[in-house]
């Protein structure tokens, strides 16, 4: 997985709040069998118009959004579906960070798995990080120090989950961390086995 | 003695295989259900890894999202959705898991297989790269949707590292009145708590409306909590649940039974257990549900209106509200029943149950689809479908000029050929009434398979009790 420790762009405002994950990467766009190439249809239905050409009053259509790697988006993105593609879509179109107030659980953690980093921030502060991002310039997003600078380089500090830093900063495999706890695995379905005998027994799925 | 404990904290504390100071739990998981369009990833990661799947054993796949509903004869003619469901094929092959192809009469949409086979049990771990896993909650399990990483991560190590979700009890209290479903239930539930009222919690649903449904209605119910946020809802176990598994191929069989079905008992949250949010609906408040917008909270009752955004005084809301109405094609104040449909949809693991089926083909039966109404009913699997052709379903909803399809999540999401055409309007008893979820430029009203037959034989959004009787 790729690090995440320090990232500096424009940030692109999505003024929407409860933006889905069927909004984000449409269903006709599942059907790849590969995690990359998502991102020419990230918001497809909002990004292009029924004849295919650019809807310019889309956000990530208007320069310099285009090249923005910070989505700042209303409550409740990413709700909806578990399709890890609605993270993909995002990262292959070139966005590593997401600020909104809140986030559908799945979609946060999808995107953490992909060395993206959601962050969630205080109403307030996020309508005024909209406000300071349509006037341009660039914000510093800092894991390490928990803070988003703004343009000007004031600090604001956020709140983050220790182990997830932990993994973004370092990018890591989080299967093989847990692979290394094998032993504790084997020992929890020994005794799984003993007390609930058919969990193991049953036809299943075997 | 011990604490008393909620029905969440049981399974959570009982499958926690280690746990770190920070909060994260290594969670072992009992049962993984595997479809194609979130695993292909997973399958190629794992072979990239030179990692094997932990236990096979635990694991059952099947095609769903992307199977045609006709003519399964001539396969699948889009090529994308072929290769994926052949990679599943091929995948599951490799890895030595059990696979559901489209042939095999088991075969559906896979929240409602795992419970039809027994797989779902009370007390287990369950998940699925599928946000509707939290169907399985109906029985008593934690069960919860991730995504194809998380799949991966499951498939080579059989857990998850987790952490602890809050727990949110919601009690529907007193009796829900006739004519009033699950799905209504569930609807009227996202309607107070909103879209994000569940997002970080676990919900448990009690109070006597939940005990009464049957076990198909606390499945219509737990499959929602998505929609409300909630990554899992739950319900206690009860000698319904019970009695609803007893001989199904992958329940404990013989003694076995019985001794899981004890410990089945203990499950249920206990009496001093506390929430850390609790939420009281009464159901005798309840009427018939459907949705207006395009979000499952943008709902109202039959008998109620479009909203109007001008009295919605949050800027964001309102402005939400405003694209959807455009999106829908509504005005505000237009009464819910003059809203003419033209497609109706039942099917999806909300409710494509043979209950479901029962219900609309009541409704149905005597009756014909209105002429400007294409109708369609999608069996939620293939023991679903031949099971309502033997009690005679099937005719009747053909016999009122219903199609009757095969097996799948068909136009739930329209990832298949079953899609709306711009600006159709549907009566639909899916679950997500997203901008283009049956198609772009689909305009999906949420309802029950009751209320969705309502509307296919009238024309329009219609209260099923309002529905005069059939002439003789
Ligand atoms: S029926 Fe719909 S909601 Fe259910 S699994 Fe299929 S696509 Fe998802």
């Amino acid at each position: 997985m790729d690090k995440f420790n320090k990232l500096t762009s424009i940030a692109a405002p999505l003024e929407m709040i409860n933006v889905d994950t069927d909004m984000i990467i449409p269903k006709q766009f599942l059907k790849t069998i590969k995690r990359t190439g998502l991102g020419k249809h990230l918001f497809h239905e909002m990004r292009y118009k029924a004849d295919g050409k650019d809807n310019f009053d889309f956000v990530l259509n208007r320069m310099p959004y285009r090249n923005a790697k910070i989505l700042l988006a209303g409550a409740n993105f990413g709700c909806g579906s578990s399709r890890e593609h609605a993270a993909w879509a995002l990262h292959d179109f070139g966005i590593r960070c997401i600020i909104a107030p809140s986030f559908g659980d799945i979609f946060f953690s999808n995107c953490q798995k992909n060395g993206m980093l959601p962050i969630k921030m205080g109403e307030l502060d996020v309508q005024f990080f909209m406000q300071t991002a349509t006037k341009g310039g660039e914000f510093t997003i800092d894991l390490e120090k928990q803070r988003v600078n703004l343009p000007n380089g004031a600090p604001i500090p956020f709140q983050y989950d220790e182990f997830a830093k932990h993994c973004l900063l370092n990018g890591l495999d989080d299967i093989g961390l847990t692979l290394e706890k094998a032993a504790d695995i084997d020992t929890f379905e020994a005794a799984q086995k003993k007390t609930q005998p058919w969990l193991y027994s049953a036809k299943g799925a075997a | 003695m011990s604490e008393p404990r909620t029905l969440f904290e049981k399974i959570w504390d009982s499958h926690v295989v280690a746990a770190t100071p920070d909060g994260t739990s290594t969670l072992y998981v009992d049962r993984h259900l595997v479809h194609e369009v979130t695993s292909p990833q997973a399958f190629e990661s794992l072979r990239l890894a030179g990692r094997k799947v932990r236990r096979p054993d635990a694991t059952l796949a099947v095609a769903d999202h992307n199977v045609p509903t006709t003519n399964r004869a001539a396969g699948i003619a889009d090529p994308e959705s072929r290769i994926q469901v052949e990679t599943l094929a091929t995948n599951t092959r490799e890895f030595g898991i059990t696979y559901f192809s489209m042939d095999d009469v088991r075969q559906g949409i896979v929240h409602i297989v795992g419970p039809e086979q027994g797989m779902t049990q009370p007390g287990m771990t369950i998940v699925c790269g599928d946000s509707h896993t939290s169907t399985h909650g109906a029985f008593g399990a934690l069960a919860f949707g991730i995504g194809t990483s998380e799949v991966e991560h499951v498939l080579a190590t059989q857990t998850l590292v987790q952490r602890r979700p809050k727990t949110m009890r919601v009690s529907v209290e007193g009796k829900v009145p006739d004519g009033v479903t699950a799905k209504d239930i569930v609807l009227a539930i996202i309607g107070k708590i909103g879209t994000a009222g569940g997002t970080g919690y676990v919900i448990e649903y009690a109070g006597r409306a939940i005990r009464e449904q049957s076990m198909e209605g606390r499945m219509t119910i737990c499959n929602m909590s998505i929609e409300a946020g909630a990554r899992a809802g739950v319900i206690a176990p009860d000698e319904k649940t019970i009695a609803y598994l007893r001989g199904r191929p992958m329940a404990p069989q013989a003694k076995d039974f019985d001794a899981a079905a004890a410990f089945w008992r203990t499950l249920p949250s206990d009496t001093d257990a506390v929430f850390d949010r609790e939420v009281t609906i009464n159901a005798g408040e309840i009427a018939p549900q459907v949705t207006w917008g395009t979000s499952p909270d943008e709902v109202v009752a039959i008998t109620g209106k479009v909203p109007d955004p001008a009295k919605e005084n949050d800027p964001q809301r309102r402005a939400k509200m405003q694209r959807a109405l455009k999106y829908m094609g509504l005005t505000a104040g237009t009464a819910m029943t003059d809203i003419a449909i033209s497609r109706v949809f039942i099917g999806s693991c909300t409710n494509a149950r043979i209950e479901d089926l029962r219900a609309a083909a009541g409704v149905v039966k005597g009756r014909k689809v209105a002429a400007s109404v294409q109708a369609m009913v999608v069996p939620g699997s293939g023991l679903v479908k031949l099971q309502a052709e033997k009690e005679g379903l099937a005719d009747v909803f053909r016999a009122a000029g219903f199609e009757w399809r095969e097996p799948g999540c068909s136009m739930c999401l329209a990832m298949n050929a079953d899609r709306l055409e711009p600006g159709e309007r549907c009566a639909s008893t899916s679950n997500r009434n997203f901008e283009g979820r049956q198609g772009r430029g689909g305009r999906t009203h949420l309802v029950s398979p009751e209320m969705a037959a309502a509307a296919a034989v009238t024309g329009k959004l219609a209260d099923v009790r309002a529905l005069a009787p059939v002439g003789r």
